[in-house]
């Protein structure tokens, strides 16, 4: 099985940094993985976005265009990239930034006020991680142990402040009930 | 096993070259490789090295061209109009016989360009990359593992026959991440360079690094004699991988990342019932000619995919001697062919649309 993820925002949202904490943790589930992040002038525009693909084979373009999972985490990258969403792929947006419904019938739309839940508790800039356990949780795709284990050991021990933070952060977000 | 570490494939070049013994790095940056010198900056001052900024491509070039002479492993990278500007330096290292690394991360041509992934430096490489009658060893790494590997191997071979490397890369491959084991990569000692302008205490002959030869009974002679090395070079030192070809009606060439959209594409025709295979060069020069022919027997027609306006197409038709048509596909100026787009032109060439 392959798995094309795309995930995008603006730059400070925390994309970059969530899609190679998904790859990440895929490599040390065994998967065959790989990271793409927009380096041309859309970034240069202030938005950002990357690609993750997961897979059991080996991996051919590492370019998602048409992605299984879209994590959007602003109106721009709804807009520019719903369309794109592969027949029976899945949505995710933070609905406090995204006012839209997606009309489509041929994928799953899930959505999460990341912003807003950061803001309310304490966690402002962590809506990311917020986002990433709500995704962890729907999809499955992989261990919230591994994925938690990982993220707290690329956090340096200067930060470690930061580690109760992403901790609850990604709970509330694997906890999540829309 | 070896923890493997998620790496762009920009880092993995600068961590691998360190492995190999590399202590030199001079450099300017430029979209998309400059991971490099940042990686290279932080990295060599704790190896003992030395990474330098220089104020141009040309002066990095040259300072290359000047440790390469006192022996040391040594490289230098840059992106598509910078290694235009590197020539004349690296015609001049080709005429001193000197081993590096240089190493191109292409991005979209001619002129500035843009700064997208591409293939368009082909040409450039692999015929002339300097003037004069020269050659690199161009290799041509398809995943971040193997932009480590072939590091080494970069290396290795320029020592072993006196001649100046270039990696051949892009900008996807450049930044993209993916798992890469160093196990096996680098090496313990580095070989003796008696050749080298470096100091000796007095104690031998002083060596010569030059490339001016103003009798051309001379340079001829030395011409020749780079050429005899060039033949055993070809004759032991290509490489490249067969995807499939065993029983393929329609063989594909392609290299570097191109190649990976062309191995997806290859398993979407199959399961269609088309047989299709691939050769990937892995060197591009010297280029796996003899394959070719030895696929031309049993193929009957090739494709080459590339990121530009059809360059590597011209050597597959050279090297199996046109006797099986030959057509192109690509994409250019920094763009990508998606899989879809690539399994569509083998559909259309299976069911008769070739030429």
């Amino acid at each position: 099985m392959t798995t094309g993820i795309l995930i995008a925002g603006f730059g400070g949202q925390g994309v970059q940094f969530s899609g190679k904490q998904i790859a990440k943790t895929g490599m040390y589930e065994g998967k065959q993985v790989s990271f793409l992040s927009s380096y041309g002038p859309e970034m240069r525009g202030g938005t950002s976005n990357c690609s993750v693909i997961i897979s059991d084979e080996e991996i051919g373009s590492p370019l998602v265009t048409t992605p299984d999972v879209l994590i959007a985490f602003n109106i721009a990258s709804y807009d520019k990239f719903e369309s794109k969403i592969k027949a029976g792929g899945i949505l995710f947006a933070d609905s406090t930034l995204i006012a839209k419904k997606s009309e489509r019938e041929d994928i799953t739309a899930y959505y999460i006020p990341a912003t807003g839940l950061a803001n309310e508790n304490g966690l402002t800039g962590f809506a990311n991680v917020i986002m990433l356990g709500y995704v962890m949780a729907v999809t499955g795709l992989f261990s919230y142990e591994t994925f938690l284990g990982h993220m707290v050991e690329s956090i340096p021990e200067s930060k470690a402040a930061l580690i109760e933070k992403n901790k609850k952060a990604l709970e509330i977000g694997f906890n999540y009930k829309a | 096993m070896a923890k493997k570490v998620l790496m762009k494939g920009n880092e993995a070049i600068a961590e691998a070259a360190i492995k190999s013994g590399c202590r030199h790095y001079f450099g300017y940056p430029i979209t998309p490789q400059t991971e490099i010198a940042e990686y290279m900056a932080k990295r060599m001052p704790k190896v003992g090295g030395l990474c330098l900024q220089a104020e141009s491509e040309i002066a990095a070039i040259n300072m290359v061209l000047g440790a390469a002479s006192a022996g040391v492993r040594v490289m230098t990278s840059s992106s598509s109009p910078g290694i235009s500007l590197k020539s004349e330096g690296i015609s001049y290292i080709a005429g001193c016989d000197l081993p590096c690394l240089i190493l191109n991360v292409q991005r979209g041509g001619p002129g500035l360009g843009g700064i997208q992934p591409a293939q368009s430096d082909y040409y450039q490489a692999t015929k002339a990359n300097g003037h004069g009658d020269m050659h690199l060893i161009v290799v041509a790494p398809a995943s971040v593992q193997e932009m480590a590997s072939l590091t080494g191997l970069a290396f290795d071979l320029g020592d072993k026959y006196r001649i100046p490397v270039m990696m051949l890369a892009d900008g996807a491959l450049g930044q993209m991440m993916e798992p890469v084991d160093f196990e096996g990569i680098g090496c313990e000692t580095l070989p003796e360079k008696p050749w080298a302008a470096c100091g000796h205490g007095g104690k031998r002959k002083h060596n010569v690094i030059n490339s001016l030869f103003i009798q051309p009974e001379e340079l001829e002679r030395t011409v020749i004699e780079r050429f005899e090395r060039y033949k055993v070079i070809e004759e032991n030192e290509v490489r490249y991988e067969e995807y499939m070809t065993e029983d393929a009606d329609i063989v594909i060439v392609s290299y570097g990342i191109t190649s990976r959209i062309c191995k997806t594409a290859i398993a979407n025709a199959r399961k269609q019932g088309v047989k299709v295979g691939m050769l990937r060069p892995i060197t591009l020069w010297p280029y796996p000619k003899a394959a070719l022919r030895r696929l031309a027997e049993t193929a009957s027609q090739f494709l080459t995919v590339e990121l530009n306006m059809g360059q590597m197409v011209d050597d597959v038709k050279l090297a199996i001697e046109c006797k099986k048509p030959v057509s192109f596909f690509g994409r250019t100026g920094g763009m990508m062919p998606s899989t879809d787009e690539v399994t569509a032109e083998i559909m259309k060439l299976a069911k008769g649309g070739n030429n």
